[in-house]
Parts: structure tokens; sequence; C-alpha cells
């Protein structure tokens, strides 16, 4: 099944964004555009939407009700660019079903008809979010296979890559970690062998705890595995 | 160190030269010394009413110890993967620990095999290198060429040192053929790739952008006409690079007409195939062919995860705080009924024989020690 022309147009887009998906400091960031009077300017979470807060200032106090104004402004401006969007279609069936129940009770109907799921707005995913996440994590996965099977990137001496002795990450088993690694003398994450992997056959130097390589390294080798079991401390 | 010191595998092998020295001196009774005294013991047993006398089964027995005896022996270095000196020493130390352990045999065999891969990426200076690394075996040496050596220059730089990569000669009644397997079909032009990028390409296993290896229809040709004169009861062995069956194929432990080579070899009663490429003990047996993998010197590659034969030994996995283990170097020795023992000399790790009998026997009979650290 192919996702619909629209949903890949804006995975490319979101992708084009940041080079990499996991720096944090690449991720897009929702500029504003300055209000004439110098209002308020608040933006929604889709980053393009915006509204004027008219005679608040920034950093003058709010109430509630102010807040839910601006609130209720930004979502009717964002339903008006997209008026096909069902937004909150999972929870109007739910409620529908909900208010179908209690008129229902007290006779002997038998169960009312049950929604497909749970709703409520956290979880409230569609194919195209989930595409996107897909992309993203694949992302990641494949600049982990890229350095995997690239000397230089791993910062290597010898010219030699991971892919040499692990194609396709064979014999890493990730599942099997955390476990005592007699020669290193201690108990071992996932990490501590691809670093001293890194050292060691491939004479570079060991990878800092958040270098994006490395999560890219552990990113790529877990998926290799998808599937098997997590067996923690096997040898 | 001194001149006198021994390694662990001088001494192995003086032992283990000394055990086939009596066993040749065991089997140099003749044909008819064993059979009078086997029919001496055979009828004091009858005398004493133990056993029934069978004739035949004695006959069969004194005819399975006069074939199973050693024939001649070669050495085999394999896969070494060179890089320029300066880049990487690591791989230079393994091949040179293979050339002293080959040269420390004591007899002499009869010539050793070079597996192929012995450049990483088909450069002069890695090629050149380990010509001049080979020049130091005693023994003659027998070339292979493997596709990390090839795909530079298509072979050119290898020629010009080694010779046709497809030859074949006799030696003391076996007829060995050496095989180009790896070939490719073009994949490159396509792609638009640089020498570099094509031999970098066909370096790595796991991407699917290469084409499979082939003996092709070439080589093909020549193979049946190569072996056209013979009696199917010579002793045949060819070396290829790749194996000459289908493995695991997103790896390239693969040869795509093996069916075609099989077909041309299967009318022989004797037939091994010895193969590098797979940096593993790896052994497999299809009809009356027998194929028997070779270690690298400079690494162990794992088990593919499908397509194992089932008649081969797992050796254990590798550990990776050693750089040697998991390599190494062997023997075959070639029996008087041209089938082999296959000697797997496995660095820092007993040696594991797989003999002529396990494979024959269809894996009933001198099965070699289980994997105790098996893939997964
Ligand atoms: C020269 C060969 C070689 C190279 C290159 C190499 N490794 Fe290894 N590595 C091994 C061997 C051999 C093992 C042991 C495998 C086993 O236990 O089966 C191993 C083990 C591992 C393990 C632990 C496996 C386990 O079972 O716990 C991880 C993780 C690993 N390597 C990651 C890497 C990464 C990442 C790289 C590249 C930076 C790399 N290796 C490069 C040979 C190599």
């Amino acid at each position: 099944m192919s996702a619909p022309a629209w949903s890949l147009v804006l995975i490319a887009a979101t992708l084009s964004c940041s080079s990499l998906a996991f720096g944090a400091d690449d991720a897009p960031r929702h500029v504003l555009p300055a209000s004439p009077d110098g209002d308020l300017v608040v933006g929604l979470c889709d980053g393009e939407t915006s509204v004027v807060a008219k005679g608040i200032k920034p950093g003058d106090a709010m109430t509630p009700e102010q807040g839910q104004r601006i609130a209720d402004a930004l979502m009717g401006e964002w339903r008006r660019k997209h008026p096909e969007a069902a937004w909150d279609k999972m929870i109007q069936v739910a409620e529908a079903d909900a208010v179908g129940q209690a008129k229902n009770a007290g006779k002997d109907a038998g169960p009312a008809a049950v929604a497909p799921f749970q709703a409520q707005t956290y979880g409230a995913f569609d194919a195209r979010d989930e595409a996107i996440w897909k992309a993203s994590t694949q992302q990641l996965i494949d600049e982990g296979d890229r350095i995997f099977h690239d000397a230089k990137a791993l910062g290597g001496t010898v010219a030699i890559s991971c892919d040499m002795c692990h194609p396709n990450a064979s014999n890493t088993h990730p599942e099997t970690y955390p476990k005592y690694q007699v020669q290193i003398g201690r108990v071992a994450l996932l990490r501590d062998m691809i670093n001293w992997c890194i050292e060691n056959p491939v004479r570079g130097k060991p990878f800092a705890d958040d270098d994006p390589r490395l999560k890219a390294l552990e990113a790529y080798i877990i998926s290799q595995r998808k599937g098997v079991a997590l067996d923690y401390g096997k040898h | 160190m001194t001149r006198h010191h021994k390694s662990i595998e001088t001494r192995h092998y003086e032992e283990r030269a000394s055990f086939f020295g009596d066993l040749e001196r065991l089997s140099n009774m003749s044909r008819r010394g064993f059979l009078e005294i086997a029919g001496l013991s055979a009828g004091i047993a009858a005398a004493k009413g133990l056993v029934t006398p069978v004739g035949f089964q004695l006959i069969d027995m004194a005819q399975a110890a006069e074939s199973n005896r050693p024939g001649f022996s070669f050495a085999y270095i394999s896969d070494a993967h060179l890089y320029k000196k300066e880049l990487n020493d690591r791989f230079v130390r393994s091949i040179l620990k293979a050339v002293d352990d080959v040269n420390a045999l004591d007899p002499q065999p009869d010539f050793v095999l070079f597996g192929g891969d012995l450049a990483q990426l088909g450069q002069k200076e890695e090629l050149d290198l380990g010509a001049q690394i080979l020049k130091s075996v005693k023994a003659p040496v027998k070339m292979m060429v493997g596709e990390h050596d090839w795909f530079l220059d298509m072979g050119e730089h290898w020629r010009g040192l080694f010779g046709a990569p497809q030859y074949s000669f006799d030696h003391k009644g076996v007829h060995f053929v050496t095989l180009m397997s790896v070939n490719e079909k073009d994949f490159w032009t396509a792609h638009g790739m640089t020498p570099a990028q094509r031999m970098q390409t066909v370096a790595g296993l796991d991407n699917g952008t290469q084409s499979r290896f082939e003996v092709g229809p070439e080589g093909r040709e020549w193979l049946k006409n190569d072996l056209a004169k013979l009696d199917k009861a010579t002793p045949v062995v060819v070396f290829s690079h790749s194996p000459l069956y289908k493995y695991y194929k997103n790896w390239n432990f693969w040869t795509d007409d093996a069916d075609e080579v099989q077909a041309i070899l299967s009318r022989f009663d004797t037939l091994t195939v010895i193969h590098g490429h797979t940096h593993q003990m790896l052994t497999n047996r299809i009809g009356n062919i027998h194929f028997h993998g070779l270690l690298s010197t400079a690494w162990p590659w794992p088990y593919a995860p499908t397509g194992l034969p089932s008649l081969t030994v797992q050796m254990n996995r590798a550990d990776p705080f050693n750089a040697f283990d998991g390599c190494g170097d062997g023997q075959v020795s070639v029996l008087m009924s041209g089938m082999v023992d296959k000697l797997y000399n496995l660095w820092n790790r007993d040696p594991v024989t797989i003999k002529a009998s396990y494979l024959s026997s269809y894996g009933f009979k001198d099965r070699p020690p289980a994997a105790k650290l098996a893939s997964y």
C-alpha cells in the first residue's frame, strides 16, 4: 500500500528541515511574524499558524479566559485552513457512544456498539504521523548503517569498518545487554562493546555517550535484530 | 626471544608430524602382511569360538586401511586482505604468522595454496606486498584469485604478478583445477561507478548493489575441456574462491552457476572442492562432491543466518578481544583414495580435522567436536 501523495510531500519537507533527525539543536523553529503594534504573537504547534493577541503585550499577565480565547483563535484559524481535517473524530465517536449507552441503560438492549479504539487526544495519530515517525526512525538507522560501513566515519585509522566482521550487524547481539564482559572486567552495555570495537579492531577513539554517531550505531544494530527476544546477560 | 624458542604451533606440528610418522610406519606394512596377520588373528578368534570369521570383511578392512593412508599433503593460507602496510599492520602480522606456520611444517607440504583475497582493495601496493610476503614461503605456492584482488583493475595487476587465474596441474595422481569463480555481471556501468567505487562495493558483503559470483559460461567451457580427457576414477581437487554451491545469497557466500558447475564435476567418483571467501569452518557434501572452506588470516566471519550446510560443524564464535582468534591456516592431507582430511589450524585453539570418513559416512563417523559457542 502506498501512502497518499500529500503525505510524501510532507515527509520530504519535514526531513529536509533537519539534516539529522536526532540533533535537538537542528530541530526546525517556528519563526513568528512581528505584530505592528508590538502585541503578543502566539504560534500554533503546526509551525505555520499564528495569531496576534490584541492589546496584550509580551510579558503581560493573562487570565485563563484570555488564554482560552487565544487557543480558540488558533484552532479556528487552523480549522479554516484545513476544512477537511477530522481533528477530534475519535472523541466525537466516543462521546456519541457514551450518550447512546446512557440512553439505553435500563432497557435490556444488550451491549451497545463499541468504538474500535479508546480515544483521547494523546494517541490520536493518523497514518501521516506514523509515516513521518517511521521515516525519521529509518533515517537514524540509515545514518547508523552508513557509519557502521565507513571506517572514516568511525574515526578509524586502519581502514577497518564494522561490516567487515559483522555483515548486517550479525554477531553483535544487542539483545544480550547488559552483560558481564570478562575482558572489560565489568558489566557492559551495548555501547561499551561498540566503543571497545571502535578502539580495537577499528583503532579509533571511543565515542562520548551523547555522540550522535553512537546513537546512530545503536539504532542500526538494534534495528537488525527486530523480533529477537530480549535476553540480557546471555553469552 | 632465543632462536630455539618454539611456538605453540611449532610444538603442535612437531607432535602431529611424529604422530603421522608413526601411522605411516604402521601402514607401511604390506597389504599381504596385513592380511596374513588379520587372517591369523581371525583364525585364532574363530578357534576360540569368539567370532565367525568372515573373510570379505577383513579384506574390506584391509582396503580401507590402505586407501585411508595419507598420500601427500599441501598447506593453505587464505583471505589475507592486505592493505598497504603503512595503513594497517594487523593483517600483515597475521599473514606473516601463517607463513611462519607453513614454513615450520616438517615434513614440508608438497605445495601451499593461497586461497584468494591477498589484497583488500585490489591496489598495486597491496598485491605487491602480498607477493613479496608469499616469496618467503619455502614450498611452491599455488595462487588463486579472490574478488578483492580483481575488481579495481579487473585482474590486470594480479595476472601480471601471478599469471592466469584459471589453470590445472597433476600431482601424484591427483588432478588439480584452480577456477576463477568470482566473476560478476556488470553492475557498475549502470551506477556510473569509478573502478575504486566498483572495488569498494564488491569488497562489502551486505550490500545488494553488486551481482552474484559466477564461473561464467567461458569458465565452465574451459573446465569441461580440461576434465574431458580424465577417467571418472581419477581423483580431482578443485580450488575456487567462492563456495561452489549456494549457501547465502545476500553475502555472496554463493556461486550463481554452482548447479551447472556441479553438473560438470559430478561424474567423478572422488571430487573435492576447496574454497576460500567464507572465513570459517565450513563443510558440505552434494552427491560425490565434498566441499571444505578455508580459514582467513585476517578475520573470521559469522555464520550466515540461513543456508548453513547440515554437515558443517560450526567453529566456536570468535573472541573479539583477541585479534588472532577464529583466524588461522591449515593443511589438506590427500589420502591414497584421493579423498582428503582437512585440517583447520585455528590460532589459539585446538586444531580441528574434518576427516574424509566424516563426509563419506554422511556425518556418522568421526564427527569433529561440536562448538560450545555456536552462532545465534
Ligand atoms: C576484525 C573484526 C571485527 C571488527 C572490525 C569489529 N568487530 Fe565487533 N566483534 C568481533 C568479534 C569476533 C566479536 C565476537 C562475536 C561473538 O561473540 O560471536 C565481536 C563482538 C562485538 C559485539 C558484542 C557481541 C556480543 O555477542 O556481545 C558488538 C556489539 C560489536 N562487536 C560491535 C562492533 C562494532 C560497532 C564495530 C565497528 C565499530 C565492530 N564490532 C567491529 C569482531 C569485529
